[in-house]
């Protein structure tokens, strides 16, 4: 960041009117996407075409012939499990977020006002954590307690936790930098009153662009940790696991092993397209830039 | 520079150590009594004693540091408690495995991610510009279990091109058959790689075709590629290095599912089993050695940054902030 966003040159080849298009295309598509997703989950929980564990169908039965995309190695219904792993996958996102937001952004704020070594320290600190691979923490406190969506859950979002923090210092430490903030200073404004008047609503757009990303890498993340077995335990129908299942019998019944990753695909896509359209809506700084 | 390079490396000492006790006594706090896993089920309470003793796990936690730390001083990362093999060589024979993994994956996601993400931000009105964008958006959004399954369905179940897993049995004295068996572990990861490698280049590239100094160098007649590379690329490496920095340590740690998938016999997978079965000196030794890692190239990364943009020289670690 060498020059203020706000001495950046207007992109000449942009039209605005078409810069808000492209913008409103990206935020619908996106909520489209995570929409359906996120239909499915509501209506798992009113009604499921078949019992999540009727084993009726037959082994590995294909697709049509009343099982909308055929059956497991158990016989269950497909489309059923799919419906029912739409809520773990949601519900681990959600959570993550939720954790890594509750301690990034505490966290980060109290660096931001550290100083010199301390927050040196810190912010080394924050680096090591976030080399560490989600999946290895996640394994450690998997470890610890035991394998279920709870743990998996507290994991991801202890990990992301630490992604948040880094990021909320940096904008917390440009905010901190501002002249307002120095008025409000000078004018007796006491610190807690600062933190919530004039710093957490100037950088809470971008966090809040940051966490809908992190929501579909915790999605990510908790369906690796199913499939190393790690995740919510069966019968419980994460997509991590029923892809892991389904991989010894990929070329005889695709269906099973490719229909949850489409999926998985489907609602990280969407979330990262709501949280770019999104960014462009919130932040109008980045707006010329879309990555 | 020196002195930088003095503060820098008492740092890097100094995280080191922290690292250790954080990670002696984070692994001391897991449940479990790796007693249990030396004994049998129905273990008198004297034979569970013999095993604590056995292990050491009787004598109070500093004396076990010390002892910890005495032992890596002379280079001995202790010995499994399930095997009774000593770890460094098992970490060893692992490292095979994931360190050329690592490396290949990392310098093919490079090549193709650098100029791809270059591309991606110069040729952003173009058709090829938004479908550069548009796949890189796809890529970070397919969990790399599942490229695996596929590609090992593609390539290695229907075209029967490459194995579908495993790793030779003689290791790298079988050279065909080893990189016959990375190939497809290679690709899964520096795909994935790639996808997210592409979104910096292109936001950092960005920065740079936006900046002002870039426009006066294009105004004073330099042109176009001449302007960038006097004044583009270094500006616009500064982020990519240290996001380069992250994903090579985090790759190095990171592989643990893709070796699941291919059932590859690399760090991430002994790591794994050490932890179900609460194997303290593998745990510990493997970690030990990650954080070393992830230190030494954040270092690298670090240093780096320093020789390509100046303007850091005065700040202890960091680039992109």
């Amino acid at each position: 960041m060498t020059t203020p966003d706000v001495l950046r040159p207007v992109e000449p080849q942009t039209v605005p009117g078409r810069r808000r298009t492209r913008r409103s295309v990206t935020l619908a598509v996106g909520c489209v996407l995570a929409g359906l997703i996120a239909l499915l989950a509501v209506v798992s929980l009113l009604w499921l075409p078949y019992d999540a564990d009727d084993t009726s169908g037959g082994r590995l039965a294909g697709p049509g012939d009343g099982h909308l995309l055929g059956t497991d190695k158990l016989g269950r219904d497909l489309f059923t499990q799919l419906m029912t792993g739409s809520r773990i996958a949601i519900g681990a996102g959600l959570g993550s977020v939720l954790v890594a937001a509750a301690l990034g952004v505490t966290l980060g704020v109290l660096a931001a006002f550290a100083q010199g070594w301390l927050d040196d320290t810190l912010s080394a600190f924050l680096d090591i954590l976030i080399a560490f691979p989600t999946l290895l923490l996640a394994m450690l406190i998997v470890a610890a307690r035991s394998a279920t969506l709870g743990s998996a859950v507290l994991a991801i979002g202890l990990a992301q936790g630490a992604v948040v923090a880094r990021l909320t210092r940096i904008l917390v430490k440009r905010v901190l930098a501002q002249d307002y903030v120095t008025a409000a200073r000078t004018s007796g404004t006491s610190w807690p009153r600062t933190v919530l008047g004039h710093v957490l609503p100037n950088v809470w757009p971008t966090l809040a662009v940051n966490l809908a990303l992190q929501f579909g890498l915790a999605v990510l993340a908790e369906a690796g940790l199913s499939y190393l077995g790690l995740g919510a335990p069966p019968p419980n129908a994460s997509w991590g696991r029923m892809l892991q299942e389904a991989q010894a019998t990929f070329t005889t019944a695709p269906a099973g092993a490719l229909a949850p990753g489409v999926l998985l695909v489907l609602l990280v896509i969407g979330v990262n397209l709501i949280a770019d359209g999104l960014r462009d809506t919130l932040d109008p700084a980045t707006r010329r830039r879309s990555t | 520079m020196a002195r930088y390079l003095l503060r820098r490396l008492a740092f890097l000492l100094v995280s080191l150590a922290l690292a250790s006790v954080v990670l002696f006594v984070l692994l001391r706090m897991l449940p479990g009594d790796p007693a249990n896993a030396l004994t049998s089920v129905g273990a008198s309470p004297e034979q569970i004693a013999a095993a604590r003793h056995s292990i050491g796990s009787d004598r109070p936690l500093p004396e076990q540091f010390t002892h910890w730390l005495g032992q890596l001083a002379s280079g001995d990362l202790g010995t499994s408690f399930v095997s009774s093999l000593p770890v460094g060589p098992e970490v060893g024979a692992r490292l095979n495995v994931t360190v050329p993994l690592t490396l290949a994956a990392f310098v093919l996601a490079v090549l193709v991610a650098v100029p791809a993400g270059f591309a991606a931000a110069h040729k952003r009105h173009t058709w090829y510009g938004a479908l550069l964008s548009g796949v890189s958006q796809l890529g970070i959004a397919v969990p790399v279990f599942w490229l695996g399954m596929i590609l090992i369905a593609v390539f290695a179940l229907n075209a029967g091109w490459l194995p579908s897993g495993g790793f030779p049995q003689d290791g790298w004295a079988a050279p065909a058959e080893a990189v016959r068996s990375l190939v497809l572990p290679v690709v899964t990861i520096a795909l994935v790689m790639s996808a997210s490698l592409i979104r910096y280049v292109r936001s950092a590239t960005l920065d740079v075709l936006g900046s002002d100094h870039l426009r006066t160098a294009r105004a004073l007649g330099s042109s176009f590629g001449r302007a960038m590379w006097r004044h583009g690329l270094r500006n616009a490496s500064v982020p990519v290095i240290s996001v380069l920095g992250i994903e090579l340590a985090s790759t190095l740690l990171g592989a643990v599912v893709v070796e699941s998938v291919y059932a590859l016999p690399g760090l991430g997978s002994l790591l794994a089993t050490g932890i179900a079965q609460h194997d303290y000196p593998v745990v510990q030794g493997v970690l030990f050695l990650s954080t070393l890692a992830v230190l030494l190239i954040g270092f690298a990364a670090d240093l780096v940054q320093r020789i390509v943009d100046p303007r850091l020289r005065g700040r202890l670690s960091g680039g992109a902030r």
